[in-house]
């Protein structure tokens, strides 16, 4: 009994580790959609970002620094999605698209030109990267049992991204539905129009938007490489910016709702990593490659509308033309 | 002000300048990383063109292309952006796995091929019709599903070719070989057959039936009745209802034929070199189809051409490999995503260059510009 609750407690506990970067990057997917702007390139920059974080963290051995290089990184792509689909009001898919696909050449080019590893950048030493915080009196409060337990296995021994990412939830819910700011960029994305009758400029609301979303990505990259992992490996977002896109869909574009999509989904890996190659009697090997496409297909149902139904920002996806 | 460019400048003369804007940029990052552009472009249209068999391995790539491109190429003339070529693909595979397995050592092989190719298309056909009736009845996005559907059709395959799929004895996810003769025949075969020396290449018959589906595509869409209200419901769909014209039906009939393209491509990769179900085998080629119709402008020529383009790329960029120490042919994907940027998402940032420049000229010669 004791075992299978300790058991329970390191599911959740990396459940909450597999879903930082998807957190990271729904919130940045509600601040670019929600403004207006279609944004599946969340995995193009969160690889790009994990490349500049782990390379510069190799280098100087800066976790700060690699950080902050990360956010610049995907910022920058940032004003390459806007420059494309706000300012030459180009496809904002297809930008995407283009982002992510340079993403994984890129990467690979330019890891190959710095350190000639095959596109991954050297192992990072615990000097260079963002390591685990032991909470106060963790060790201690194992004892006590239930709260104890959750406090030391599942609260305590993250990094300091984990909590940024948990941050990052609160602070988008405060910035959309607090601020004018947010009440602007909200109607960007919903009626271009009213936002321009107002006097405030839509172009600008939507590079704002598109640049908060760089910043987040960019901290989730960063995770990848120098918080979670210790290194850049080809590829290594593997999916996760689509997985969020799916989370933010399924969030129904808002942060909080965003946030447990986010945790189920990561929820859903981090059993079927436990569940490999365990077999039920009389049912055989469970299915664990199934259960990863789980976030896939119930975003699919969601989308139909079988179980409620999603609706998108209303002018997502339309570059604004201003009446003369 | 936007002013009109004569149709010729449009067609030709844009893209290429968007395909050069992407080649410089491409240069300016391999000069940067210590290498020469103009030596690696060498290299490249060797690799592509010049050895004994590179022309047999840029047609093998092309082919892959022609059928992701058309797959997507169609799908846009009802306004539809198909995302879904990989998963559409892996679904032909899968298909032709069926057939090759279930029915190998039954029937003749000769025709066991020729039901496997129209299962390819099904399995595709079947794969992008759902997410076609999803945004047809339902209302979901066609981008979001499609894309979803990849990763759904990617999961299967894994859990099928690591599981019941996969070859009794064996470590990796793969199916057992097909049968004796369950193959299309490599065209280096063929030609020595026929006393003609060619050298070794996996190009195969597959490049025949993709030439067929580029004219068939341009029959569909510029000659039948169906082409026709494909195209009225991606100019308007109000309008073509009022025409009388079903667009839902629509919907799902345009997805079903650019899904069942796209699962062609398997008929290239696994009947014509693999001889069994392997992961992966797309390789991003649908991603590719992407760039690949919207250089080509969504014309089955012009598909040809960019075809051709990116299968020099691919096989130009495995040579890279051998000749570079620094750059690798991940390179290509690197021009890929230029490529996409330049001809997709800034199409229309050199137009307003091109109509000062071509009025200019024009204005020289006396002519006054029209309008």
């Amino acid at each position: 009994m004791a075992e299978l609750w300790l058991q329970s407690l390191l599911v959740l506990d990396a459940t909450l580790r597999v879903a930082t970067p998807l957190i990271l990057c729904a919130m940045a997917g509600i601040f670019s959609e929600r403004a207006g702007i279609i944004d599946i390139a969340l995995e193009g920059k969160m690889l790009l970002s994990a490349f500049a974080a782990a390379s510069v963290a190799a280098l100087y051995g800066a976790p700060f620094l690699a950080l902050s290089t990360a956010i610049l990184t995907s910022m920058l792509f940032s004003l390459l999605h806007g420059f494309a689909s706000i300012t030459h009001r180009g496809n904002q898919v297809i930008s995407g698209l283009a982002i992510n696909i340079l993403a994984s050449g890129l990467t690979i080019t330019l890891g190959i030109a710095l350190f000639a590893q095959g596109g991954q950048t050297p192992y990072l030493t615990a000097q260079a990267r963002f390591s685990d915080i032991t909470l106060p009196f963790a060790e201690s409060a194992r004892a006590i049992p239930i709260i104890g337990t959750i406090y030391a296995e599942v609260i305590s021994g993250h990094n300091l991204l984990v909590w940024l990412a948990l941050l990052a939830v609160a602070v988008t819910g405060f910035v959309l539905y607090r601020t004018s700011f947010g009440l602007r960029l909200r109607a960007a994305g919903e009626k271009p129009e009213a936002v321009d009758t107002a006097g405030v400029s839509v172009v600008r609301i939507r590079y704002q938007a598109v640049l908060i979303a760089g910043v987040l990505c960019g901290i989730a990259g960063a995770y990848l490489s120098v918080a979670h992992g210790a290194g850049f490996v080809r590829e290594m977002t593997a999916g996760k910016g689509y997985i969020a896109l799916a989370a933010m869909i399924f969030g129904h574009w808002r942060p909080l709702p965003a946030l447990f999509a986010c945790l189920m989904f990561g929820f859903l890996e981090a059993i079927a990593a436990r569940l490999q190659g365990v077999e039920i009697i009389g049912l055989g090997a469970i299915p664990t490659d199934l259960i990863l496409a789980l976030p896939y297909v119930l975003t699919v149902i969601l989308l139909a509308g079988f179980i409620g139904r999603a609706t998108p920002p209303g002018a997502i996806g339309q570059a604004y033309i201003k009446e003369r | 002000m936007r002013l009109p460019l004569p149709s010729w400048m449009d067609i030709f003369v844009m893209p290429i300048i968007n395909i050069l804007a992407a080649f410089f940029v491409a240069g300016l990052i391999i000069a940067a990383i210590g290498e020469n552009p103009f030596r690696v472009l060498a290299v490249m249209v060797k690799g592509a063109f010049i050895y004994k068999g590179a022309l047999g391995y840029t047609l093998f790539y092309t082919t892959n292309f022609i059928f992701t491109g058309l797959a997507v190429a169609v799908a846009f003339h009802a306004m539809l952006f198909n995302i879904g070529g990989e998963g559409q693909a892996l679904m032909g595979g899968l298909g032709i796995g069926f057939v090759a397995l279930g029915l190998g050592g039954v029937l003749p092989p000769l025709l066991v091929v020729m039901l496997a190719v129209p299962i390819a298309a099904g399995f595709g056909a079947a794969w992008g019709s759902i997410p076609g009736w999803l945004q047809a009845k339902r209302g979901s996005h066609i981008v979001i599903t499609t894309i979803m559907f990849n990763f759904i059709a990617a999961s299967i395959m894994v859990w099928l070719l690591a599981g019941m799929l996969m070859a009794p004895g064996q470590m990796s996810p793969e199916t057992s070989r097909f049968a004796e003769g369950v193959h299309l025949a490599q065209i280096h075969h063929i030609a020595g057959a026929l006393g003609i020396p060619m050298a070794r290449s996996p190009l195969n018959l597959s490049f025949f039936i993709g030439i067929a589906a580029l004219i068939g595509v341009w029959v569909l869409i510029w000659r039948t009745r169906l082409g026709y209200i494909i195209r009225a419901t991606g100019h308007s769909e109000k309008a073509a209802i009022y025409a009388g014209y079903n667009p839902q039906k629509t919907i799902i009939i345009t997805m079903a034929i650019s899904g069942g393209l796209a699962g062609l491509m398997a008929t290239n990769e696994i009947l014509g070199v693999q001889g069994r179900v392997v992961l992966n085998f797309t390789a991003g080629y649908g991603f590719t189809g992407i760039a690949v119709a919207l250089m080509g402008r969504n014309h089955p020529f012009g598909i040809l051409l960019a075809s051709l383009l990116f299968g020099a790329l691919y096989q130009g960029g495995a040579e890279i490999d051998f000749e570079f120490q620094t750059i690798t042919r991940e390179m290509v994907l690197m021009i890929q995503g230029l490529i996409i940027l330049f001809s997709g998402a800034l199409a229309l940032m050199f137009h307003p260059m091109m109509e000062r420049f071509y009025y200019y000229i024009k204005s020289r010669k006396g002519e006054a510009p029209h309008g």
